[in-house]
């Protein structure tokens, strides 16, 4: 056991720390310090282009997907190598929401099943942020209950026609390629008749309408598929085998996620040290110290848990279902973070303009954007129910739909 | 012992449930959330048309004299409807600072207004950030000209006149008075503010030198404003508790109608336990609103310990049922077409605009204390 780098892994981080400093965009380092989670406010510049920007620079120089194989875009770094550069890269890491995604989920599903010609062509402008890809997983009555899915793919020649519906596809209205799981056999069991694809989202029949979340931004949408036509060539994995490629996409999500989340406990801190009450800054507060005390170490038995995953993984483990220990925790701490910061400010805690409210209002942001982290890619709920059954080995849900043909499952009416 | 609402009274809570259905239903609050106008004018006036505006106001001053009861259960609609108006501000604040320091002269000049509902009234009291002391009151009066100032002020916008708490001289609590401004003279700048609940408008105030008359004796306003916020605490604590049960009746309802994994996710027990805990909570909030109730009622002495006793459970109680009721309707909640998030944002709207929850749990606390040593004292 030992945190300290070793020689090489002083190197690589002196090495990062070195290029950051010379390259990273410092005019937007008062910005991003006060972004708060759930908006990207860069005051006149477009957090697209800023994204963009530094991504294409960190990969030029060969800093983008480090983890990935060079010729595919990245740098065949080590998953530890990966951890540094995290931690040097810090605040700019913010830039990087627009690629989570396409870099954490979509890149490792092609990386796994598709052919060397088409990782070469699609892997390395994914990794410099040219272009952006988005996973069409979740349905309107298909959401926890993934593979209930119905949109539809039929084979026409060499060709499938895809028609059907996704719902709370995360930046599809910026999306160049999209991840696609499809019902290719409704007559077989819910979990067998589901195929993958990769798709260019400018094909023609895909609509792309975005919703309008409550904390007034538009990042999910609906995404409409009529008669659109996929090249076989662009199937992921065999026919019928979608549901073990999106285990493939959902393992990188909880590593993805799992080792980042972030939980608002030094935003939270950095307040706490700064608000004055009329006894002196908060943190005086007994009570105050008592809930940041509680907060503070689930922030750190996270980060901690992650970095035993990410030991193990560099051992060649594979990362497994108690990673879903982190978005489980981090979800809900981020939510009663928020809720106990706005309280801390009192009546100054209603206040959501950045020029009116403490903090710039990163607070406010939080509150309005933390219920989705709860649900998105496994509800608090179904995480509790993959660590009592896949982690402490409980007996599973009684299932009424697990060997019926998918048609002949009741829908209420759906 | 009788711990229930009268049969007048629930009829009074079952005729302001048809009303607000009709008259305040979501689209209303919807219009009002998204649009510059203050408040919905006509819900407005029904409600004063309907008599519960006056509800507790005497009939000697043009309200219908009925008492804090009724105003309990109406309050309790108003929550459940999410009625976009500024009956909290006028009804809960401004109208019971005249009721407890008024003279005959400001009672007899407002009263019969806010009853009416012709004038709207609010309470400006904070400035900063964090918890309202004595101390932090920057604002200041003398010689019947007031500067300073507040935010955010609570229906700011549209109201005619405020209560302002602002310093007369000196440190502590004494050093706080209160005053009647009339919000469209010369002196008073407004500003509307963005805040997390944009279906209950808010705005920044700034007085330069406007005219101030007072209300009360010099330097009590400490101590009036203490006990006007408990009153208002209740009243508050009842459209806290009306506001949960209404988000569980959501949360259950679409809890019957979701179908995962071929059946009702109300059918897993993880979602049953949730509505089971978003019940016992609003059950428990409503309880000690009961209390709270009563304490205001009768004009008992347990009234701040009731006061703070609903005000941090029905808090809790709210915030509770409102982001729960999110979490059960999955994506669906997170979206804006969907009704969860007008509770979630009035939930938390409704836990900072009488002071935090974490201070009414010092109040709590405090005046628990205090009640002991009194009791060892007798
Ligand atoms: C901000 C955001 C971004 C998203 N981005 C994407 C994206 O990019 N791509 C994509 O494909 N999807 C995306 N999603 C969809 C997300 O993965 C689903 O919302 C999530 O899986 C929940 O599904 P649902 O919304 O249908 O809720 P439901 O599955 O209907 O769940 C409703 C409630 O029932 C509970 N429940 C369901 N089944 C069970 C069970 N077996 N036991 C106990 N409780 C249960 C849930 O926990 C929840 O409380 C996103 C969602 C959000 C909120």
């Amino acid at each position: 056991m030992n945190f300290d780098d070793t020689p090489q892994e002083a190197a690589f981080r002196a090495e990062a720390k070195s290029w950051i400093a010379a390259n990273a965009p410092k005019a937007l380092e008062p910005e991003l310090k006060t972004s708060g989670f759930g908006g990207l406010y860069l005051g006149s510049v477009d957090p697209m282009q800023a994204a963009k920007a530094w991504q294409k620079k960190k990969a030029a120089a060969g800093w983008a997907c480090l983890h990935w194989p060079k010729d595919y875009g990245g740098r065949g770094a080590s998953p530890i190598e990966r951890v540094i550069w995290g931690q040097e890269e810090g605040l700019y890491a913010k830039l990087s929401a627009p690629f989570t995604i396409g870099h954490g989920m979509c890149g490792p599903t092609v990386m796994a099943f598709a052919s060397e010609d088409q990782k070469r062509e699609r892997l390395p402008p994914l990794a410099s942020g040219e272009e952006i890809w988005c996973q069409l997983f979740s349905e309107p009555a298909a959401g926890s209950d993934l593979a209930g899915l119905r949109t539809r793919a039929e084979k026409d020649g060499d060709d499938w026609v895809v028609n059907g519906q996704k719902i709370w596809t995360s930046g599809a209205q910026h999306s160049d390629w999209g991840l696609l799981l499809t019902r290719t056999d409704p007559s077989v069991a819910k979990h067998k008749g589901l195929t993958m694809f990769f798709l260019n989202m400018r094909s023609p029949g895909v609509e792309v309408r975005p919703i309008r979340q409550m904390n007034d931004q538009r990042t999910f949408n609906e995404v409409f598929f009529e008669n659109v036509r996929i090249p076989d060539a662009q199937r992921l994995g065999a026919v019928g085998q979608g549901w073990q490629v999106s285990l493939t996409t959902l393992m990188n999500e909880r590593l993805s996620i799992g080792s980042g989340m972030p939980t608002g406990f030094p935003d939270l801190f950095e307040l706490a040290c700064q608000l004055e009450t009329p006894d002196g800054p908060a943190v005086d507060d007994p009570a105050v110290r008592a809930k940041l005390a509680d907060w503070a170490v689930k922030a750190s038995g996270l980060r901690f848990t992650a970095f035993r995953a990410l030991s193990a993984l560099s051992k060649g483990e594979t990362p497994g279902p108690e990673n879903s220990i982190g978005k489980l925790v981090a979800g809900s701490m981020m939510q009663d973070i928020a809720k106990f910061a706005l309280d801390l400010e009192g009546h100054a805690g209603l206040l959501t303009d950045p020029d009116d409210a403490p903090a710039l209002a990163k607070f406010q942001t939080m509150l309005l954007r933390s219920p989705a982290t709860r649900i998105e890619g496994g509800s608090d709920e179904i995480l509790r129910n993959i660590i009592a059954e896949r982690v402490l080995g409980l007996p599973p849900d009684i299932r009424v739909d697990k060997d019926v043909a998918f048609n002949a499952i009741p829908t209420g009416g759906r | 012992m009788n711990f229930d609402f009268s049969d007048e009274q629930k009829q009074l809570r079952d005729s302001a449930r048809r009303f607000l259905e009709k008259q305040s239903p979501v689209a209303v609050v919807r219009r009002v959330l998204e649009g510059d106008e203050g408040y919905d004018k006509e819900l407005w006036k029904g409600l004063a048309e309907m008599g519960f505006t006056g509800a507790a106001i005497p009939e000697e001053f043009g309200g219908a004299g009925l008492g804090h009861l009724e105003l309990c259960v109406i309050a309790e609609e108003l929550g459940r409807s999410l009625a976009p108006t500024p009956f909290s501000s006028s009804i809960y604040l401004a109208a019971e600072f005249l009721m407890a320091a008024g003279s005959e002269e400001q009672k007899a000049k407002y009263l019969p207004k806010l009853a009416s509902g012709e004038w709207i009234g609010t309470f400006a009291f904070a400035e900063g950030v964090g918890e309202v002391t004595p101390d932090r009151i920057a604002s200041g009066a003398s010689q019947g000209k007031l500067s300073g100032t507040k935010v955010p002020v609570p229906d700011g916008e549209i109201a005619d006149f405020a209560v302002v708490a602002a310093n007369t001289g000196g440190s502590g609590v004494r050093s706080v008075s209160l005053f009647l401004v009339d919000l469209s003279g010369a002196g008073v700048t407004r500003t509307p503010v963005k805040t997390i609940d944009p279906s209950r408008k808010h705005a920044r105030i700034a007085f330069d030198g406007a005219a101030a008359e007072p209300l009360g004796a010099a330097g009590e306003g400490w101590s009036i404003l203490t006990n006007v916020l408990d009153r208002a605490a209740v009243l508050t604590a009842f459209e806290q508790v009306g506001g949960s049960d209404r988000a569980l009746e959501m949360a259950r309802d679409y809890a019957l109608e979701r179908i995962a994994f071929g059946r009702q996710i109300g059918s897993f027990q993880a979602i049953k336990h949730i509505l089971a805990d978003m019940y016992v909570s609003a059950t428990l909030a409503r309880s000690n609103c009961y209390w709270g109730a009563y304490a205001l009622s009768t004009g008992s002495a347990e009234l701040p310990e009731a006061a703070a006793t609903a005000r941090v459970s029905a808090t809790q109680a709210f915030q509770h049922c409102s982001t729960n009721n999110i979490q059960v309707h999955g994506g669906m909640g997170f979206t804006w077409q969907f009704d969860c998030h007008l509770y979630y944002k009035r939930s938390n709207l409704l836990a900072l605009n009488l002071g935090s929850l974490s201070q009414w749990e010092n109040k709590l606390i405090e005046r628990m204390r205090a009640g002991n040593s009194a009791k060892d004292a007798a």
